[in-house]
């Protein structure tokens, strides 16, 4: 279309025109274009069950004690603002993988992993699709569960890899589907690469039971796949740090190599301060070598070195002992107050008199819930009822609170009835 | 057997292995003039007054919390960039076609701005677009073009060692011969590595070709206000070609003029030719953005956003950096005074003739060695040093360091 206009506007110097006019308008992101939605909407009962956020029972952000203290604790001693080394703070990719693997893990003492600090799950995510891109000898493909969270396929597809699928979840129980998933798993190419969510599964909440992991480990290794672990819910989903790590721990034990991200920003809250991590198990302290100076590639390019402020909050926390215990404490809590609201959910569903199966609302785990809802019913909750969540029946349970929970129960019940 | 096998061990970045060396070493009077971040006459680090004063209140306010940012970043933070760098009456951002993009700092905004040019100029995905950077640039200009997938990097002349200057000659005939729509990086003020700029004749002759031969404009910002100590005088370039009606990038960087470096605050300002144009490329930016990091990290922009926002905070900035500038601009003119006292041979104007925070000393690779091995000054292979490096109390022992090189080795 340049030689069209050239041809057209012969005199013109290319100011006339502008460099963008063939650039489409992108189309809007779907999570967050349900909170554009919701801010419009001017109903006093409105809810947002949108973007995954952890809100306290008021419907507010929740700020960690254990984050204010330990950012006191930063403040006094008067830091400088020098440059970290382009794989992060180091006593905080430490802390970062001794949390994912246990301090005592074979892998750490032998310093056969490497971990760098990334720009939370998203930075960890792509950090290593750019990697694999780069250095995995196998087929492009990367494995995603059916469904996944939305921002996984275009992470690996500007990565340069391909995406495929396994079926994982099943809509008439609303929970695993596995024998599609063991099925599928058993098809697909060797040294291809499976995603696996270690817990609490976004969007779904479906989690694979520890007998049925160790069968997923099974055939993963039979078929020599390369397992990708993505972890944003440690502590969240169970409320236990150890239980929640149980599957890539279990994974390492059997003998994966495994890449591992992991994220903070749910678990301690510091969503907007951009921090996590990137773990790559290897053979041997020489190889873990190679791959950190290739990961130093691959990052300096992008954003030269990550942010100081949220590592060093989340390390604070992590190598004090009392602000760690205070942590637990509070992960537990926000864990504990969604297993709530899944039981309050249920119960205020048989008390409006539904006579349909909710159980997968109390089974499902962690932020999300995968209700069930068609798009037909999710499109009237939110016009009838102002409750906003996505087209595929999700909803954060994060924004539900003993306050609501009576109203959404009410409007889930008018459009199933 | 691994997956991981191949992988072959990849070489260090050069900057900063220099200071892992330099922190190994335990000689009294090592010198580390390698990488760019400023020192104090004491060589220490130095967190601005108004960052401390600003970062006190961000802590001390319970109202504030950790919630993501927008996927293009803290809406005040990104007006408040482009405003610094186009100017408070600017008629780009009056006419509403002016949007910015917070970024991991000038790498980030780079990076962004390349994936879109990648993704969405002369064609869409149309990676054989040749991009041009001068000889020499920052050396992470190459891969971070490279890594966004364009195959066709090229050097432009630039550096003139014979005189100690710029090539302009070469320059603009790069320029001239350059195929149509390509894009060129250029470095707003304080050139790195080199400290030299085009006078302001000069980057009239070269907007001139470059809206003549339909060339993009892609600034690099790293030191606006860090350079002349002027915010205004160091945004000359970037201001001249937005009135000259390009359409242009202009990657900016908070990492020096704040002190902010590991805090990652930068701002890619977009100038479109109008409101329509913009809206829809920050949308594509917002694609771009949620598949790299999803949204910007808040510290550093809260920071940024709450200084420049307010007049008080932002007149103590402005003090801040005219503070750092002035330290620099004295010890150039320490370090040309000191080897035209010692006689050391070859001129050496072009240390105060350079600006900003680097100064390519016209040293040799083997001269270079010398300073490193046998005086334990470290500075780069290409002879550039960082002018915050130097110190009242370490400038004799360099200048003299320099001297014993110039003499002994060629």
């Amino acid at each position: 279309h340049e030689d069209l206009r050239s041809s057209m506007f012969p005199d013109l110097v290319g100011m006339h025109y502008s460099w963008w006019g063939g650039v489409q308008m992108g189309p809007p992101d779907p999570i967050l274009g349900v909170t554009e939605a919701f801010k419009r909407d001017t109903n006093p009962k409105k809810m947002n069950l949108g973007v995954g956020a952890y809100r306290d029972d008021q419907g507010k952000p929740f700020v960690l004690s254990c984050v204010r203290k330990a950012e006191a604790l930063i403040a006094a001693k008067q830091l400088d603002k020098e440059y970290l080394p382009i794989g992060g703070l180091g006593e905080f990719t430490k802390a970062c993988a001794q949390l994912a693997l246990g301090a005592d893990n074979e892998v750490l003492k032998s310093g056969r992993s490497i971990t760098v600090q990334t720009i939370s799950g998203t930075g960890s995510l792509r950090i290593g699709a750019n990697f694999l891109s780069r250095f995995h000898g196998g087929p492009r493909d990367v494995y995603l569960p059916k469904p996944s969270w939305g921002n996984h396929t275009p992470i690996f597809r500007d990565a340069g890899m391909q995406l495929k699928a396994y079926r994982y979840y099943d809509p008439s129980t609303c929970g695993f589907d596995f024998k599609g998933a063991l099925d599928d798993i058993s098809k697909i190419p060797e040294q291809s690469v499976i995603l696996l969510h270690a817990c609490a599964h976004n969007p779904t909440g479906v989690d694979p039971k520890p007998e049925q992991w160790k069968e997923i480990a099974d055939l993963v290794k039979k078929r020599n796949l390369l397992v990708f672990f993505d972890m944003a819910y440690q502590g969240f989903a169970s409320g236990d740090i150890d239980r929640d790590a149980w599957s890539v721990r279990y994974f390492i034990e059997q003998g994966h190599n495994i890449v591992l991200s992991q994220s903070f920003a749910k678990n301690m809250g510091l969503y907007g301060e951009r921090v996590g991590g990137f773990t790559v198990v290897c053979n041997d302290a020489d190889e873990a070598k190679r791959v950190e100076s290739q990961l130093k590639i691959l990052i300096r390019p992008i954003y030269s070195n990550p942010p100081m402020n949220g590592a060093r909050i989340a390390t604070t926390i992590l190598n004090t002992p009392d602000l760690r215990s205070l942590w637990l404490e509070e992960v537990h809590g926000m864990a504990n107050r969604i297993i709530k609201m899944r039981e309050q959910l249920v119960a205020g569903l048989k008390k409006e008199g539904s006579t349909h199966n909710w159980q997968h609302v109390i089974d499902q785990i962690g932020m999300f819930c995968f209700t069930g809802l068609k798009p037909e019913q999710v499109e009237r909750l939110t016009k009838e009822f102002s409750v906003y969540m996505t087209k595929d029946g999700r909803i954060s349970m994060a924004g539900v609170s003993s306050g609501n929970v009576g109203y959404l129960a009410h409007g889930i019940h008018a459009v199933t009835k | 057997m691994s997956i991981f096998s191949d992988v072959p061990q990849a070489p260090p970045v050069a900057v900063f292995k220099l200071t892992a060396d330099f922190r190994e070493d335990s000689h009294p009077q090592k010198v580390n003039l390698g990488v760019g971040a400023y020192r104090t006459d004491d060589s220490q680090p130095w967190v601005l007054p108004v960052v401390k004063k600003v970062e006190r209140l961000i802590v001390e306010d319970d109202s504030l919390n950790h919630e993501y940012l927008p996927i293009l970043g803290l809406p005040e933070f990104r007006s408040a960039s482009s405003k610094v760098a186009l100017g408070d009456d600017s008629p780009a951002i009056k006419e509403n076609r002016v949007g910015g993009v917070q970024a991991l700092g000038g790498t980030g905004a780079l990076r962004i701005g390349a994936e879109f040019l990648r993704r969405w100029y002369n064609g869409t995905n149309n990676t054989a677009t040749p991009v041009y950077v001068s000889a020499p640039t920052w050396e992470n200009h190459n891969a971070v073009f490279a890594d966004a997938g364009f195959k066709d990097i090229r050097p432009y002349h630039y550096w003139d060692a014979a005189k100690r200057g710029l090539d302009l000659a070469g320059l603009l005939d790069d320029l001239e011969k350059a195929p149509e729509h390509s894009i060129f990086v250029l470095h707003a003020c304080a050139h790195n590595p080199t400290g030299t700029d085009p006078t302001q004749e000069e980057w009239k002759k070269i907007a001139e070709i470059m809206k003549r031969r339909k060339l993009f404009v892609f600034f690099d910002s790293a030191y606006q206000g860090f350079a002349s100590g002027s915010l205004e005088k160091d945004a000359w370039a970037i201001r001249f070609f937005v009135s000259e009606g390009f359409e242009l990038f202009v990657a900016q960087s908070f990492s020096k003029n704040f002190g902010l470096y590991n805090e990652r605050v930068g701002n890619l300002t977009v100038v479109a030719q109008d409101n329509e144009n913009l809206t829809r490329i920050l949308s594509q930016m917002e694609k771009i953005v949620r598949t790299t990091w999803s949204n910007p990290p808040s510290q550093g922009a809260r920071i940024v956003s709450k200084t420049l926002n307010c007049p008080e905070l932002f007149a103590e900035w402005k003090g801040n950096v005219k503070t750092m500038a002035d330290r620099v601009l004295l010890m150039r003119d320490q370090l040309k005074s000191k080897l035209q006292a010692l006689g050391t041979p070859g001129t050496w104007d072009h240390i105060t003739q350079q600006i900003g925070m680097f100064s390519f000393t016209g040293l040799n690779p083997k001269q270079v060695e010398y300073m490193i091995k046998e005086k334990h000054v470290y500075l780069m292979a290409s002879g550039r040093i960082n002018m915050c490096g130097l110190t009242t109390k370490n400038i004799d022992y360099v200048a003299q360091s320099i001297h014993e090189a110039v003499t002994k080795v060629q």
